[in-house]
């Protein structure tokens, strides 16, 4: 047995250490014992085998869920499914719908994909797509009369995008200069926008609740237009950036400069890269793409602002991020996936009557199974065997 | 010979069943499935509150309702209503002031649906025939409770629990927003009709729903401002349990909270939305329109008060019933400029911001022959004047 045969044999045992009977054997393989289950890391698999597991992972969440509907709320599981579909897929306008929840989390899930791949833990998307937002609205309100309609949508566009950015770069630039924790901080820079904007709309709206209605309702002044329906624009801008995020990260010299900073910073230090300014750099595009879908949500669709208008996407899009494995390609697909059973929870919740949560008890539990079944994708399980050399290959 | 007697005995049956199909659907009345919008579910009061009556109302017309909970106030709520109607809804229904715009906005894209929205100003001057507002006379249920709570206090003073001058209740409001301002100052008139001591102080949480907030605010009202008696206007359970667990007493809405609060629960006012959806349900089967801005009364059955319970004053009940007959026959009115001053003046005009415009412009007289006439112009309620003996602890008026 090789050296290198021997370290992979090793590891799952790090992996599993209940499993461990008896740790000194492990350097001689042939003769320790045979622990009953044995997890050992897959060389890669077949393209085909993985979606086979992919597959075989959502139909068991499909299974699972019926029976625990069929325990916990007595509706035929069938009705369920039959539910789910229908939220996305009953009419043309159902679908559009689809199509643009899930551009919206898929711009925001672009926007922390640079970040991550240099592992900058940017959990302050929310912020940033509010900031955007705000600074477009507040375009809309002071200078909605003053300069024609669609100057006033490239200067919410502009207002909106360094919004982003600038709510980005803050945590950036202490991280940068003074090593600062990024996760903690962008986490925060989202609770102070929020509460900005709580503070803003009651005293622009003293005698109101909290709520700005829409704004310019009646000259649409900075109202995107729109394309055939209020979402095909917005679909169609995030469709480009979704193309240029992604050669920008395979083929750019940034891209390349982003992964190498992520790897190891030393290395990146070492062959020249200033590691400040690619932090920083990064940073401004991450929050700039979250400005820019604050200023679509803004524009183009509640033509207002509130502490909800992102409505928890800000965090959607990391799992969104994770889930794809940080490739662009595969992020439309979990975003499309991630909106598709969102839209099917809430339209169980409303056809069935039962409280809103179960919907996202199902959805955590697709999730669960689809996360979950990584794991056979990485690795692989031996069970003890009689003959002894098989457990090895 | 035999087919073709056949094929005219079928041919004859089945006009004469298309005929009779066609009679009945003449005389039948419209078909009505109504879509109902709400802002959060049933663990607000406020939300769970429109659930039953729309279940109630619904389930006693025998039409088809569908309910879409937890939308948020932006265009999420426009979609909603699209849905809803996709899904052959031909009544809309929200239930929260900030669903306004998106609602006029559907209403002007399907005008042969029709839209209601509670708690909404703007129907009236909005021009749409199939978009309409609806709110009670709820002062006057918060009035009615504010006897019950002046009747608490009393029994305090006379048992020697308190002074006259610790006679002080808290309120925990939502908004500095006309609706909750005329709810806490018809519920503080109500107490001062039995206690004319009686003083107040409110505290504003910033949002509708929010439990931490309510509990905070309450506790708050308790420890630091010596408050012996709390109300509120807010959706969840926050101000109830921790009136509960500091053992003050606690004029609730929306519902009663007794199961919150079984040791402090004092007795409840809220709307009763049924009759309205009742009222939209039939307008709509008969083919007829539906008011613009609806106006439920206690005579009506929209505003409406829970039992008392053990935990309040004994002949509790007979004190509100006294002055429920008054106040439907017209010999008592909540805001009586005799009984509140404002600055130390009685207020003999105001006008109110009756017209909702960008800039809160107040537009119509609301004071006539010797009172504020509240809900009368327009359902939603309008009094926003800060009376004597009510502070506001953290909030500046715009």
């Amino acid at each position: 047995m090789s050296e290198e045969n021997k370290r992979q044999d090793d590891l799952p045992e790090e992996t599993a250490p209940e499993k461990n009977a008896a740790p000194e054997a492990g350097r001689h393989a042939e003769k320790h014992h045979v622990p009953l289950i044995h997890i050992a890391k897959r060389e890669t698999l077949p393209w085909q085998k993985a979606w086979g597991i992919r597959a075989a992972a959502i139909l068991l969440s499909l299974v699972f869920m019926a029976v625990v509907s069929i325990v916990l709320t007595k509706e035929n599981p069938f009705r369920l499914y039959g539910y789910i579909f229908q939220a996305s897929f009953k009419s043309g306008s159902r679908f559009f719908r689809l199509l643009y929840e899930t551009a919206i989390l898929l711009a925001i899930a672009l926007a922390l994909l640079p970040a991550f791949r240099m592992r900058f833990w940017n959990i302050g998307a929310e912020g940033q797509v509010l900031a955007g937002a705000f600074a477009s609205v507040l375009c809309m309100l002071f200078i909605g009369d003053k300069i024609p309609s669609f100057l006033l949508i490239l200067v919410m566009l502009a207002a909106g995008v360094a919004a982003g950015a600038l709510w980005a770069l803050i945590p950036a630039v202490f991280k940068a200069k003074w090593g600062t924790n990024e996760t903690l901080f962008t986490l925060m820079m989202n609770y102070v926008i929020i509460c900005i904007i709580d503070a803003s709309i009651q005293a622009l709206f003293p005698k109101g609740t909290g709520t700005m209605g829409i704004v310019n309702g009646s000259s649409h002044a900075g109202w995107l237009p729109k394309i055939g329906n209020n979402y095909l624009l917005s679909i169609l801008i995030i469709a480009v950036v979704t193309a240029l995020m992604y050669a920008y990260m395979r083929y750019s010299k940034h891209g390349y400069e982003i992964q190498v900073v992520g790897e190891s910073r030393n290395t990146a230090r070492y062959i020249g890269i200033n590691v400040g300014k690619v932090i920083l750099r990064t940073m401004a595009l991450s929050g700039a793409i979250c400005g820019l879908t604050g200023f679509l949500l803004t524009s183009g669709y509640n033509h207002s602002v509130s502490t909800n208008t992102v409505g928890g996407r800000g965090f959607t899009a990391i799992m969104v991020c994770w889930l794809a494995k940080f490739n662009p390609v595969f992020m439309i697909l979990t975003s499309l996936l991630i909106c598709f059973l969102q839209r099917g929870a809430s339209e169980i919740a409303s056809r069935c009557q039962i409280n809103a949560s179960y919907g996202d008890v199902l959805t955590g539990m697709v999730l669960f199974f689809i996360i979950g079944c990584e794991f056979f994708i990485q690795y692989e399980i031996h069970f003890r065997k009689k003959e002894r050399e098989t457990a090895h290959d | 010979m035999f087919k073709k007697v056949l094929s005219l005995c079928l041919a004859a049956l089945m006009i004469a069943g298309c005929l009779a199909a066609f009679a009945s659907c003449g005389s039948k009345k419209h078909a009505v499935k109504v879509g109902f919008i709400y802002l959060h579910d049933e663990n607000s009061t406020y939300d769970n509150n429109f659930l039953t009556a729309a279940k109630e109302a619904c389930e006693k017309a025998g039409v088809e309702y569908v309910n879409k909970v937890n939308i948020p106030e932006g265009n999420e709520c426009y979609e909603a209503a699209v849905e809803l109607i996709e899904d052959g809804c031909n009544i809309i229904f929200a239930d929260s002031f900030g669903h306004e715009d998106y609602m006029i906005q559907a209403a002007k894209e399907y005008p042969k649906v029709e839209f209601c929205h509670a708690t909404g100003t703007k129907a009236h001057t909005e021009n749409l025939a199939n978009y309409h507002n609806a709110f009670a006379s709820i002062y006057e249920g918060r009035y009615l409770a504010g006897i019950a709570a002046g009747l608490k206090l009393k029994a305090m003073i006379d048992a020697g629990t308190i002074t006259t001058e610790q006679a002080v209740m808290g309120y925990v409001g939502a908004y500095t927003y006309a609706e909750v301002i005329s709810g806490y100052t018809s519920f503080y008139l109500g107490a001062k009709s039995i206690v004319p001591q009686v003083t107040m102080k409110v505290t504003f949480t910033g949002s509708w729903y929010d439990e931490a907030k309510e509990r905070e605010a309450a506790n708050k009202l308790i420890n630091d401002e010596h408050c012996v008696l709390i109300s509120q206007h807010a959706d969840s359970m926050g101000a109830p349990s921790a009136c509960e667990t500091a053992r003050v007493p606690n004029v609730s809405y929306n519902g009663s909270t007794e199961s919150a609060g079984p040791n402090t629960y004092i007795i409840s006012s809220r709307i009763n939305w049924a009759p309205y959806f009742e009222y939209i349900i039939g307008q709509v089967q008969k083919g007829e329109a539906i008011d613009t801005d609806w106006t439920g009364t206690i005579a009506t059955g929209s505003v409406e008060l829970t039992t008392p319970s053990k935990n309040a004053v004994e002949g509790t009940q007979a004190k509100i019933d006294e002055a429920k007959a008054k106040l439907q026959a017209g010999t008592l009115h909540v805001f009586d400029t005799d009984t509140f001053t404002v600055k130390g003046a009685k207020l003999t005009t105001y006008k109110a911001d009756v017209d909702t415009d960008k800039d809160f412009t107040p537009d119509t007289e609301a004071i006539k022959d010797g009172y504020f006439h509240e809900s009368e112009y327009r359902s939603a309620p309008y009094f926003d004047v800060q009376i004597d003996g009510i502070t506001l602890l953290d909030v500046n008026f715009g």
